[in-house]
């Protein structure tokens, strides 16, 4: 398998701003990668250098084996669908999808057949004759989907394709997403700052935090494994242990993270690993979270709902598997 | 614990009050009252001059009288078709058309730079340079101009210390656009009546560009644009309803001007000029009407070709 992309101490600085700070990282081709963190990590700038928009202050961008640095976009193999679409508003749909085949000379019937065949890809045959403004969101994503994916690019570049949706649409992207990467064979690049898309949807992760990535990895690696605090903490809620608690309960004196599933109510006869007292229940419908006072710090257990529940003020012994408890090694 | 407040306040009193709760409660009532004042003016003073204009060239002249006939006939419209006021016509078209064309191309550039490149102090400077020249009187720019387009003036004077006096001497020699001097040619009269018109073409077209959003450029370069064709597909198509809009300024200023043509040019009437004459010195009131309305019906022939080729479809 090849590398699609490959970044080699690759620095992004805007004036004294480092968007994207002595990065390393390799994607290989047909994965579907994430690029997950908050606001300002690095990673849309991390996008932009791959597709050619931003050129990089240090370091070398390699696309397919072929260095990457100084070409513009419109001669790479690359295709970005834009954060809001970026749909041309004059052109109606099928010149919008057939805009990437109309420049490089294709004639006017062909590309109108490929068009309407990218539109059926993406479930909007018909819609060809409308303009951007006269179709909702969902139907934008989908041309703008076809407009990148009627290129046949060699790497396809997501900026947070589904923000702008609501949450059932979102859902039904995710899926079409990934079956639509899996039976295309296309490098997927993604960026988000949803970790729940992150993992439900990639292959590989990579997690950033002031233009530097803080951890790649698959997403089990990513959430059950994390390295660093910042890690667990930005995918998904995880309890953080202080090397205090976490030497008391019979581990290194080191951070660790313990998911809240994995904590339990020791059933009675077995050992408890800790004792925590109940500070606060909140309903989840299937669930129920439980905040709990350990040793002085706040930790959050999840129960299913229909068991049976401490009360608020009670004091219940703990339980987790060996296995549960990650110590992590980058944090002292 | 001081007194509870009510679920719901107590009416407001006083006439104002009152009056504003009612236009709360009717909000139609508000905006008729808004719009009223203008639209009578729009409607009476305004529509209906153009109209008892309209009506004045349905008028013709008796010419050994010289009092207005008040019947309908399109007699004086035939009028306009005679050679010297056909010539007229033609003449003010050309002219309209030569100087929109150059404002285009001299405007798209400046306001290009100003809607994409220029952020903060240069854009203020860019504002202060387009409108500066319009804070000046009309007059003074012209009568300026004519100093320095004069035959003793700066630009003889220049080309003359460039050694390039062979190439305005060979301008001038054009045949119908030349004359003695560029004061006295309609090449002065074209080169004023650009610079006077320009930030009519500058504004709408910066306007309309700063509406382009980057990543819609981003995009077609992301496609395989070239940024000539990205220009030619995106950037040109999105600005078109600007250039339009500054066209319909310069084109339509340009046809109703006499003050230009008059001071700077060689003698030959323009429309403006003939409107001018026609309703003063020759007291032809018809005739002025018809030649009147020749600009308005260009333009609103222009302004249909401009629909039909798409010019507005980017609104």
């Amino acid at each position: 398998m090849s590398i699609a992309v490959r970044f080699q101490q690759v620095s992004r600085h805007y004036g004294a701003v480092r968007a994207v700070d002595d990065l390393n990282l390799e994607i290989a081709e047909g994965e579907f990668f994430a690029l997950l963190g908050p606001s300002g990590s690095g990673k849309t700038t991390c996008l932009r250098l791959i597709a050619g928009f931003e050129q990089p202050t240090a370091g070398h961008i390699e696309i397919f084996g072929e260095r990457a640095e100084g070409v513009p976009p419109y001669l790479r193999n690359v295709n970005t669908v834009f954060q809001d679409y970026a749909l041309f508003p004059h052109l109606n749909v099928i010149d919008n999808v057939a805009f990437g085949l109309m420049v490089r000379g294709v004639d006017a019937k062909a590309r109108r057949k490929q068009a309407e065949e990218a539109l059926e890809l993406v479930k909007l045959s018909g819609f060809g004759d409308r303009k951007p403004g006269q179709l909702s969101g969902g139907q934008r994503q989908r041309v703008a989907l076809a407009r990148a994916l009627i290129n046949r690019p060699k790497v396809l570049l997501l900026d947070e394709p589904l923000g702008a949706l609501d949450l059932k649409l979102r859902e039904q992207m995710q899926d079409e997403l990934k079956s639509l990467q899996k039976s295309l064979n296309i490098t997927f690049v993604f960026v988000t700052h949803d970790q729940g898309e992150a993992l439900s949807m990639a292959d590989r992760v990579a997690v950033f935090n002031h233009g530097k990535i803080m951890q790649a990895g698959t997403p089990e690696d990513i959430y059950q494994r994390p390295h660093s605090r910042f890690v667990a903490d930005f995918v998904g809620s995880s309890n953080l242990l202080p090397p205090v608690l976490v030497k008391s309960v019979g581990g290194p004196e080191r951070w660790a993270s313990l998911r809240p599933e994995a904590l339990s109510i020791a059933p009675e006869g077995q050992p408890e690993r800790a004792r925590g007292k109940v500070a606060a229940l909140t309903y989840l419908g299937a669930s129920v979270r439980i905040a709990l006072d350990v040793g002085g710090e706040r930790l959050t257990m999840v129960l299913p709902a229909r068991g049976t529940l401490p009360a608020v003020g009670e004091d219940v012994p703990l339980h987790w598997d060996d296995d549960a408890l990650h110590v992590m090694e980058d944090e002292k | 614990m001081s007194a509870e407040a009510a679920g719901i306040s107590a009416s407001r009193t006083g006439v104002l009050g009152r009056l504003s709760d009612l236009f709360w409660r009717r909000p139609n009532l508000l905006l008729i009252l808004m719009l009223a004042p203008p639209l009578l003016w729009l409607g009476i003073i305004y529509i209906g001059s153009l109209i008892a204009l309209l009506l004045q060239s349905f008028f013709s002249i008796d010419e050994f009288s010289g009092l207005i006939n008040h019947e309908f006939t399109l007699k004086t419209y035939a009028e306009l078709l005679r050679p010297a006021n056909f010539d007229i016509i033609v003449r003010t078209v050309t002219m309209a058309a030569a100087v929109t064309i150059a404002s285009t191309f001299i405007a798209f550039p400046i306001a290009y730079f100003a809607a994409r490149y220029a952020r903060g102090k240069w854009k203020a400077l860019f504002y202060l340079g387009v409108m500066l020249p319009l804070w000046s009187s009309y007059l003074v720019k012209i009568y300026a101009w004519k100093l320095i387009l004069a035959k003793e003036g700066i630009l003889t004077w220049l080309f003359g210390t460039l050694g390039l006096t062979p190439v305005l001497d060979g301008v001038l020699a054009l045949p119908v656009i030349g004359g003695n001097s560029l004061s006295v040619s309609y090449i002065g009269t074209f080169i004023v009546f650009v610079y006077v018109w320009l930030p009519y073409m500058v504004l709408p077209i910066q306007a309309a560009l700063e509406r382009v959003p980057n990543n819609l450029i981003e995009a077609a370069a992301d496609l395989g644009a070239r940024p000539r064709q990205g220009f030619r597909f995106v950037i040109l198509p999105l600005a078109l309803p600007g250039i339009i809009a500054g066209s319909i300024f310069t084109f339509s200023l340009t046809l109703g001007d006499y003050i230009i043509p008059q001071i700077i040019g060689s003698s030959r009437l323009f429309i403006g000029q003939a409107v001018y004459t026609q309703q003063g010195t020759a007291g032809n009131i018809p005739l002025a009407a018809a030649f009147t309305v020749v600009p308005i019906v260009i333009m609103g022939l222009y302004l249909w070709m401009a629909k039909r080729q798409g010019a507005f479809d980017a609104l």
